[in-house]
């Protein structure tokens, strides 16, 4: 018999029950709540009159919907002027609340992007079930952790019973052999998997990254890829547990303590797959091989390294994609053969769950000291992914980097990345931003995305388009891997 | 939930891969508290000449003519048929809920996203998956065809297009069950409250680390 994947071991030890339809209960020890997919779940309980089944799995705070601006969020939800989203993130105060759950509220300095929170505080822990409303949750797999994205009515049946109904995924594994340049970054590495494999090569599929390259990784950058493992269709991202895991979650707010953490560490290096395990698909990339990347059309899956080009729809096989490159290439008012570094932005996003953690404002920062955005730009702004992020920049003196650079330093929350507060494009606006979507509309009515690494949107920022990072002067260039 | 009937519904034909869950309800309509009125917004970027706003009356606004949803013989349509990878991105459960509202029972396509797929069911609309070449016949006969309805027998597990023809699709049972019987999956799952309770039991045992004291 051969061994076991990381999933196989992940989802055995939740297993509550196989039913034999092909449905399973799993159990689930972490549930995050944000203010967008909940209303709905908690109005199911309450007409249904039920209760949560288990308080203390659950943990709250708004992101989507908060202003970013240090004016407004100096208000508290007052601050919130669409009414709107005022109601939506009143919802969640009110909720969490009525039934007794933590919440960071929108003035707490822990409050952020919920998939920084967890992560940050130890609530995501090896060996957890994490589910939230919000697709990016792959990313706590990171972690060694099965997490995944859910909808609201799984919220709610979460809540009630504090199972999920699932059947079990396909494993496929994505290895990153070999050593990355210099100035190429998790992003990157993420993207090229995705240009790889495609928006749907891993549907049905727990992806679980590894190899040389990946392994190298801090837990930022391991956030960052598993993040972006629903841009390749997969639910689930994974990576396993080792030492630096491990290093990252000591002495974290809700990691445990003492006698305990010993026994929970002695767990946790379990999590990692059997030398026999079998995947049903093995991808492999060479980390030598994947340049800084940019995303040119509305799908993550259409990108390319930064000294490419656009491609000519007209040179793809499948009628179907010929059609979505053309429609493509209208949306973002580019033209075939045009080269990425000829791309011109308008605005510069940094931030989102994506890349808004200390070490991305810290590779940004590397490239803009000293620096001025261009004049071209009509809006550069970071982000950072938490109240502690920004704090913990502030204190090495990274927010003033950016100020004198001309970009804006604001509050943390989701922001331009899908654009429900006031941050958003205009039309036709290129965007350079480190978020994980580039669709149609997504950081504002007709906006165009570039997908980019925190390096490549800055350089970006101050030479007005796109540019390779790795060509800036050797004093500035990123030395990602060393952060 | 309602339950799944057999029904003859007009199918319409949205011609574009990778549909994602921001095309078809974009962001502004998150912010709503319910789960009801998201139809009029439903494919709002690409049905619309204007940018919409949450509680706006839509029936001022200017159609998109070229849009299939706008096109007079496509109304009423109770089919979707659509391309590979529909409902790939986030994981907005308002997106079925866009579909439901606007009277959608059926998505037809080569192939769906996870996330997508779940949450269609939760809300009673069935998906169906084909063949890439069977979804290129049907776009063509749909084309061809002013009125084209289809057959859909979930009971069965088929789809009978309008010249008998007879195409048999797979779904998982416990998915159809739930449809067929318009059953929620909560009251479901609470049947087996006392094996969750033994395994939280257990669980707790082997791993305290995972359960913290409340706050």
């Amino acid at each position: 018999m051969s061994g076991q994947t990381l999933y196989d071991k992940l989802w055995n030890q939740h297993l509550v029950k196989q039913r034999d339809d092909g449905t399973a209960l799993i159990y689930i020890d972490r549930q995050l709540l944000h203010e967008v997919t909940s209303p709905q779940a908690f109005e199911g309980l309450r007409l249904a009159n039920r209760k949560p089944w288990r308080l203390d799995a659950n943990l709250a705070t708004p992101d989507h919907n908060v202003p970013t601006t240090i004016k407004e969020r100096a208000e508290g939800n007052s601050g919130i002027k669409d009414p709107v989203s005022l109601i939506q993130v009143q919802t969640l105060d009110d909720n969490c609340l009525e039934y007794g759950i933590e919440e960071f509220k929108i003035n707490d300095p822990r409050q952020g992007i919920v998939h920084v929170v967890g992560p940050e505080q130890g609530a995501t822990l090896p060996g957890m079930t994490v589910v939230c409303g919000d697709s990016h949750t792959a990313t706590h797999g990171a972690f060694g952790a099965l997490a995944h994205g859910i909808g609201t009515s799984e919220v709610e049946h979460v809540m009630a019973t504090q199972c999920l109904l699932a059947q079990k995924m396909k494993n496929m594994q994505v290895r990153v052999e070999g050593e990355l340049g210099l100035g190429v970054t998790a992003k990157d590495v993420v993207l090229a998997i995705i240009g790889k494999i495609g928006t749907a090569g891993g549907t049905g599929y727990a992806i679980e990254f590894a190899g040389s390259a990946i392994a190298s990784l801090s837990m930022e950058g391991r956030m960052t890829v598993c993040n972006m493992a629903i841009e390749a269709g997969a639910r689930v991202g994974l990576i396993a547990v080792d030492d630096t895991t491990i290093d990252y979650l000591g002495k974290r707010p809700f990691a445990p303590t003492a006698e305990q953490w010993e026994a929970a560490v002695a767990d946790w290096r379990n999590l990692v797959s059997d030398d026999d395990a079998q995947f049903d698909k093995v991808v492999t990339l060479q980390a030598e091989e994947i340049e800084p990347q940019v995303s040119w059309g509305t799908s993550p899956e259409m990108v390319t390294g930064i000294s490419g080009q656009v491609p000519d729809p007209s040179a793809a096989l499948d009628e179907t994609v010929q059609r979505s490159h053309t429609r493509a290439l209208e949306y973002m008012g580019l033209h075939a053969n045009q080269k990425i570094t000829d791309i011109k932005l308008d605005k510069i996003f940094i931030g989102s769950c994506t890349n808004s953690r200390i070490e991305d404002l810290r590779e940004a920062a590397k490239v803009a000291k000293g620096k001025k955005v261009a004049d071209s730009i009509k809006l550069a702004m970071v982000v950072p992914g938490s109240g502690l992020v920004k704090r913990q920049a502030e204190a090495e003196g990274l927010d003033k980097i950016f100020i004198e650079a001309g970009f804006e330093w604001r509050e943390p929350g989701c922001s331009m990345c899908l654009a429900m507060n006031a941050d958003k494009l205009g039309a036709g606006e290129h965007c350079a931003s480190t978020s994980n979507r580039n669709f149609e509309g997504r950081q504002g009515y007709g906006g165009r995305t570039h997908l980019v690494s925190p390096a490549m949107a800055a350089a970006a920022a101050i030479a007005g388009h796109f540019v390779d990072v790795r060509s800036l002067p050797a004093n500035d260039a990123t030395h990602a891997q060393e952060a | 939930m309602k339950k799944f009937e057999r029904f003859e519904g007009v199918v319409a034909p949205l011609d574009r891969a990778n549909v994602d869950t921001d095309l078809i309800i974009p962001k502004q309509f998150l912010k709503s508290i319910k789960r009801t009125g998201f139809g009029v917004n439903l494919f709002d970027e690409l049905r619309y000449l204007d940018e919409g706003q949450p509680g706006q009356d839509c029936s001022q606004r200017p159609l998109n003519p070229d849009f299939v949803l706008n096109q007079p013989r496509f109304k009423g349509a109770e089919v979707l048929l659509a391309r590979r990878n529909f409902g790939c991105g986030s994981s907005r459960e308002h997106a079925p809920w866009a579909l439901e509202d606007f009277g959608f029972k059926v998505v037809i396509a080569p192939s769906f996203a996870d996330i997508f797929y779940n949450n269609s069911f939760k809300n009673g609309i069935l998906l169906i998956t084909f063949p890439e070449d069977v979804i290129d016949r049907l776009f063509a006969e749909v084309d061809a065809n002013e009125g084209y309805q289809l057959d859909v027998d979930l009971e069965n597990q088929r789809v009978i297009t309008p010249s008998g023809e007879i195409l048999e699709f797979e779904v998982d049972e416990f998915r159809k069950h739930c449809l067929l019987e318009g059953l929620d999956d909560i009251g479901l799952t609470l049947k087996d409250e006392d094996a969750i309770r033994a395994f939280e039991q257990k669980h707790k045992a082997a791993r305290p680390w995972l359960f913290r004291q409340s706050a």
